[in-house]
């Protein structure tokens, strides 16, 4: 009750608690423009290159694609449209719509008797499942390992660039095929082997990057304000490397994708997914080739290669903007 | 830290790389399911041959021995026999090692020619027509896969045209004393042609570019305005001033790459039916030939392990403004 009558001193310290309140939704307003306004106007940057625009569109293009699959498609990817004698009679293919008018399939059908347009048009889910996958995860990954060994440096730094040297050592093909023959031929294993391998170069440069923004007075403060590690290196360090780990996440699509596409043409890829990859192997393995059944095996690089160049020029356009001396 | 004791530390890093990646390798082999044993024993096989076979590959240890025996026999490339041919697996990485070599060190020649000239050419034509062409051009060359390109051309040159072979390295029936009376001669040449210049074009987009951005670099520092002053020709500035100091990372990334284009060669000798070892460690990974595929697999590692370190101690050989630390 006491208390009560010298309201001056206590009344501060609720006021106080209250404004600690409104201070901290203040601080996550401010973070949270800060954030916006920072990848607004990367995207402004990003978007200025008409390269980068086209690719942005193929991707989101062959995004629509793969969510619309079983709409676009006018058949399974994998049902057979008639009872084909492949095998016995390699080349029991029909030829695309345009080029004969008895056959009734936009760009005709495979040796086994599957519709080529059905299979090209499913196949973005699988590469694109694998891109998107893959990069989400190798940007992540590096970016954390990274910035872990570059922040804490010393012995953590050690240990964990020893893991990445020994990545280094590995040939990214050959450990993924092995891997897969390993773990049986999924399409998850494939994305798995490949995310295994794939984070060291991200890890790497963001290690450096994350090396000499240590230094920088802005850490040094933190650190004197008591703040934690973790808060350091999620609100001061990760921020500042943000454009680093999309940069590499961007790369990262067009490899891992790539990447799919060899596993699958060896023989390696998953039995029960069409892609692109698988589609180039079968059309091989029935000779589509010398048979000049060309319907069979252009489409499906053809959107590879677009997929993938899209990845690169983003990535392009993305180290442009963190580093400028490249414009 | 001296420059000796840099190579003596990175010295070290190699041997604990090379033992890192045989661990692993040997225990993934290991892990692997399928019988390992079901390629050299047949169903026919009494028990008693069953066991002798299994003995005589040391397959009945425990699993320790196996490694430590697995380590002290890796330091000598000796793997063990082929549980396919029972040929000796150094062997079998002798005969192909060479023939991987071979295409990637000729498709290299040409890609990092090509590839410098280009790149030092969209450097000092900045922001022309010609230099969007040939980026776009490098970029594309590097976003189709090898394998697809090569599909093309087999298609293109080889069933349509006929002019080059569908497969392998030489025409079959011609037998060859040594291994340069092999590779010189224009039977080989003409087998060599696609695959090589598949890779070239491929290979090609990296030192262009990196030659390319390098080239912006030099071109803005002082120098070159001196040499301007001079009164020195623009071609002399560009190919004896400019391109000499921008040619410094194109060195190191191409022994970096050379080596991870060998750890690659799995595609294109694939495609081209190239009888060379990333074909090999397939064909082994396949049959379930674990020796094979164990001995091949690490040499294609080797490769990359050792090309990076030759990498990093030309770098320090080649800028003295490298410091050791």
């Amino acid at each position: 009750m006491a208390t009560q009558d010298k309201p001056s001193i206590f009344a501060d310290i609720d006021d106080g608690e209250v404004d600690q309140e409104d201070e901290s939704v203040d601080r996550w307003r401010r973070n949270l423009r800060l954030w916006r306004e920072t990848l607004a106007k990367q995207w402004r940057m990003l978007t200025d290159d008409l390269m980068v625009r086209l690719a942005m569109i193929t991707i989101a293009f062959f995004m629509i694609v793969a969510v619309f699959a079983p709409f676009i498609a006018p058949y399974r990817p994998l049902n057979r449209q008639y009872e084909s004698d492949a095998g016995i009679i390699v080349a029991d293919w029909m030829e695309p719509s345009f080029m004969s008018s008895e056959s009734g399939y936009l760009l005709g059908t495979t040796a086994e008797g599957f519709d080529i347009f059905s299979q090209l048009v499913y196949g973005s889910r699988a590469a694109l499942l694998v891109g998107l996958v893959a990069a989400v995860f190798t940007a992540g990954i590096g970016t954390l390992v990274g910035l872990t060994a570059g922040y804490y440096g010393g012995k953590i730094d050690d240990m964990l660039m020893r893991i990445v040297d020994f990545l280094y050592g590995m040939p990214l093909l050959p450990t993924v095929i092995i891997l897969v023959a390993l773990l049986g031929p999924s399409l998850w294993n494939i994305l798995l082997a490949i995310i295994l391998l794939q984070w060291r170069s991200t890890a790497r440069v963001i290690r450096s990057q994350a090396l000499s923004l240590r230094e920088r007075p802005f850490v040094k403060a933190a650190q004197v304000a008591g703040a934690s590690d973790w808060h350091i290196i999620s609100r001061h360090l990760a921020p500042n490397v943000l454009p680093l780990s999309f940069l590499y996440g961007a790369f990262a699509i067009a490899w891992a994708i790539l990447a799919e596409a060899g596993v699958s043409f060896i023989g390696l890829g998953d039995p029960n997914t069409v892609s692109w990859g698988t589609m180039l192997q079968s059309s091989r393995a029935y000779s589509a080739l010398d048979f000049g059944a060309w319907w069979w095996f252009i489409p499906p690089g053809i959107c590879i290669g677009l997929v993938v160049i899209s990845g690169f020029l983003i990535g392009r356009g993305y180290e442009e903007i963190t580093n400028p001396e490249l414009r | 830290m001296s420059k000796a004791s840099f190579v003596i530390r990175r010295l070290l890093q190699l041997g604990v790389t090379f033992w890192a990646v045989g661990t692993v390798l040997f225990f993934l082999f290991r892990l692997m399911p399928g019988d390992p044993t079901a390629f050299v024993v047949s169903a026919q096989m009494t028990p008693e041959a069953r066991q002798q076979v299994i003995e005589s590959y040391g397959l009945n240890q425990p699993l320790y021995i196996q490694y430590v025996r697995f380590l002290e026999n890796a330091l000598t490339l000796n793997f063990g026999r082929s549980f396919h041919t029972n040929e000796p697996v150094r062997d079998v990485i002798w005969t192909y090692l060479p023939n991987t070599l071979v295409l990637m060190l000729s498709a290299f020649v040409v890609a990092y020619i090509l590839g410098i000239v280009l790149g030092v050419l969209s450097g000092w034509y900045r922001g022309s027509r010609f230099e969007k062409t040939t980026v776009v051009t490098a970029l594309t060359a590097r976003s189709l896969p090898t394998f697809y390109v090569g599909l093309i051309v087999l298609w293109l040159f080889g069933a349509t045209l006929g002019v080059i072979p569908m497969s392998g390295m030489g025409t079959s029936g011609q037998t060859y004393d040594t291994f340069g009376a092999r590779i010189f001669n224009l039977d080989f040449l003409h087998h060599l042609v696609a695959p090589a210049a598949v890779l070239a074009f491929y290979y090609m987009g990296y030192p262009l570019l990196i030659m390319r951005s390098s080239m912006m670099e030099v071109l803005s520092q002082d120098f070159i305005d001196v040499c301007r002053a001079k009164g020195l020709s623009e071609r002399a500035i560009m190919f004896r001033h400019a391109a000499r100091n921008a040619l410094l990372p194109i060195i190191t990334a191409a022994a970096i790459a050379l080596g991870y284009a060998v750890g690659g060669s799995v595609l294109i000798e694939t495609v081209f039916g190239w009888p060379g070892l990333g074909r090999e460690m397939v064909n082994a990974v396949l049959r379930r030939d674990f020796p094979v595929a164990q001995g091949t697999f690490m040499v294609l590692a080797a490769t990359i392990i050792i090309l990076n370190f030759i990498a990093d101690l030309l770098y320090g050989y080649l800028d003295p403004r490298v410091t050791y630390d």
